[in-house]
């Protein structure tokens, strides 16, 4: 390990210019958001490919904040989406550490069920849930939407936290039994913080995925005031026209709280916690 | 302190038994080796006792109270992991003093407790530290400091030493005999070294394949072994066996030497016979039990080993103390010292000579 072979500075540059190159690749969509976000509308056409605009606007932002129900659409994703991560996150969490330490009967065959329930087309079901929705009475409702994608997200959740489990040495457990705990204690005292970066790591998984969500939301949502924020960006989209700008405005705010939600989780996501635990 | 018993206990997973028909004391304050190769069921049996494995039948008593299904919290026995398990979230001082934490003792407490076992272990300038910026050798210690400040009935030691190097195996194994000096307490320990066992214990319970063996002193172990696979697997380095038939007066070798051993009244029954490597003296050739050519040699300084190939017998090793002058490729006679010979019967089991 002490010597560091050198690179010849080919491959060096080389490395570099494919990172480059794959970064540009993936930013640029995000930069012609936020670009024709600040144009002002008379420019987007005229303007069409220049890769600044010669003006610089931020009425879009205005607009959308205060012109439409933007801010009621970002509400209502925000309490979906933080429904539904949490939801998911406490099942996935109880389910995860069931499969990861204990042997029951049947724990192959729901492992295989839900490993099904990945496997087929969510339009197949659409009809069938919606007709489940309907008959609840939960059209039109936050609720539904929770509900729907705390069951669609729960067995690839139960997938990742169990693995977050089996991360976790058994010893530590038996030693905090040892030690004087009750299982439970041992699992809030010991397990739990220890389980920090894979809750992190669900509820970022669960939130980003119930935030972008349209279909269901589409299909289950037809007034203005429970839609969710993709779905309301359709609203954008008139029968003559489509308002760029503003589409794009309420895109770029879109992405805050993703953003957000990510810089607060990103601390739980550094790995290595458990290191030292046992031999190292 | 305790006195602990069990009684015919045994394990079994499903259909497949792993330990049976168990038998053991262990009187207050005595260190109880189990030994045994991997899979031979003592890992398992020291969680039995600690609490953590169920026990399928038989009784386990502490001071005589049946504790077969009582938590292990409730047991008052501390446990070092092989893994130490150390709480990678909470630095030294914390860990050592988790039981207390558990159990609500004051906070004032728990810290002069703590201060005063880093102090014993030596480990009072790292108390503030996580376990990931301990050594192998510290973490070990850390494990044992979380044990000792429990003051347990007893301790459990599941192979604590095998993931440190060598030289700090040594140096922790004196570590745990004046541990267990100074606390006098009840210590069972398992292990797969039988150097560990030798050292360490005051009884050694032998274990192969989810049976006791033996159970006996370290020197009863070695000198009076019970069956063949107790004679083999302690003692290093192993014992020579060798196939043979008994005679009335002693033993017939594969290549047609008669060995006499006057002293076994079993001898006819005899189907192997067992030497120590130490038990066989280098004699000059022609003379002694048996002709041998030295294959190789390895010169320890303190002692010599001699890999032998005896014709018609196959090889043999030979251990002698100090520097012995033998070359590879040499001739050279040996004579099995008959006092020290052990003979095993069809099935393994040894058969005594008259004491």
């Amino acid at each position: 390990m002490s010597a560091v072979k050198k690179r010849h500075p080919t491959f060096v540059v080389g490395k570099y210019a494919a990172l480059a190159f794959y970064l540009i690749f993936a930013l640029f969509p995000l930069y012609w958001l936020l670009k024709i976000a600040i144009t002002p509308d008379a420019l987007i056409y005229s303007e069409g490919t220049r890769l600044f605009p010669s003006e610089v606007t931020l009425l879009n932002f205005t607009t959308v904040v205060f012109q439409t129900d933007f801010l009621a659409y970002f509400r209502n994703s925000l309490v979906v989406s933080l429904g539904a991560a949490f939801f998911t996150t406490l099942f996935a969490a109880g389910a995860g550490y069931a499969f990861s330490r204990f042997v029951f009967k049947g724990k192959r065959i729901i492992i295989a069920l839900m490993l099904v329930t990945q496997m087929f087309p969510l339009l197949m079901i659409i009809a069938p849930i919606y007709k489940i929705v309907a008959e609840l009475g939960l059209l039109n409702s936050l609720t539904s939407l929770i509900v729907v994608y705390t069951a669609f997200n729960i067995p690839f959740a139960t997938f990742l936290m169990q693995s977050f489990f089996d991360g976790i040495p058994k010893d530590l457990e038996d030693a905090a039994m040892m030690d004087g705990c009750s299982r439970f204690q041992a699992l809030r005292k010991v397990v739990f913080p220890l389980t920090l970066p894979g809750l992190g790591a669900t509820l970022g998984f669960v939130f980003t995925a119930a935030w972008s969500e349209l279909l269901f939301a589409l299909m289950l949502i037809s007034k203005n005031d429970a839609m969710t924020f993709p779905v309301g960006l359709l609203t954008f989209v008139s029968k003559f026209s489509v308002d760029w700008g503003q589409m794009m405005a309420a895109g770029v705010l879109a992405l805050i709280p993703s953003c957000l939600f990510f810089i607060f989780i990103q601390r739980y996501l550094v790995q290595g916690l458990t290191s030292g635990a046992v031999k190292g | 302190m305790a006195h602990i018993e069990l009684r015919d206990v045994a394990k079994r997973y499903g259909n497949v038994e792993v330990l049976r028909n168990i038998d053991l004391e262990i009187q207050d304050g005595e260190f109880i080796v189990l030994v045994g190769p991997s899979g031979c069921g003592k890992s398992t049996l020291l969680r039995m006792v600690a609490g953590l494995e169920p026990i399928s039948s038989g009784d386990f008593l502490i001071d005589g109270e049946r504790m077969n299904d009582v938590r292990p919290r409730d047991r008052d026995i501390a446990m070092v992991f092989q893994s130490y398990a150390l709480y990678p979230h909470m630095d030294v001082a914390r860990n050592m003093g988790f039981s207390m934490e558990i159990r609500k003792v004051p906070v004032a407490a728990r810290k002069s407790k703590v201060a005063q076992a880093a102090e014993t272990l030596g480990l009072t300038n790292l108390t503030d530290r996580l376990p990931k910026a301990l050594s192998g050798g510290q973490r070990q210690r850390v494990a044992m400091g979380r044990a000792i400040i429990r003051d347990p009935q007893a301790f459990l030691f599941d192979e604590p030493l095998s993931n440190l190097d060598a030289a700090l195996r040594v140096e922790m194994r004196l570590e745990i005999a004046r541990l267990h000096q100074s606390l006098s307490a009840t210590m069972i320990y398992v292990t797969h070294d039988q150097v560990e066992a030798l050292t360490l214990a005051d009884r050694i319970v032998v274990l192969n394949g989810g049976d006791i063996q033996q159970v006996g002193s370290p020197l009863e172990l070695y000198e009076r072994p019970a069956n063949k696979f107790v004679a083999q697997f302690i003692g290093s380095p192993t014992m020579n066996v060798v196939p043979v038939a008994g005679t009335k007066t002693g033993v017939t070798a594969g290549n047609g030497t008669e060995i006499l051993l006057p002293d076994q009244p079993l001898v006819s029954q005899a189907k192997e016979l067992g030497v120590r490597p130490e038990h066989i003296d280098v004699v000059d050739n022609g003379t002694g039990d048996l002709s041998a050519v030295a294959d190789v040699v390895e010169h320890l300084g303190s002692d010599t080993n001699i890999y032998v190939n005896v014709e018609g017998i196959g090889s043999m090793m030979v251990r002698k103390h100090g520097n012995i002058p033998v070359k590879s490729g040499e001739q050279l006679g040996l004579r099995i010292q008959t006092e020290n010979a052990h003979l095993f019967a069809k099935d393994g089991t040894a058969l005594r000579r008259v004491a």
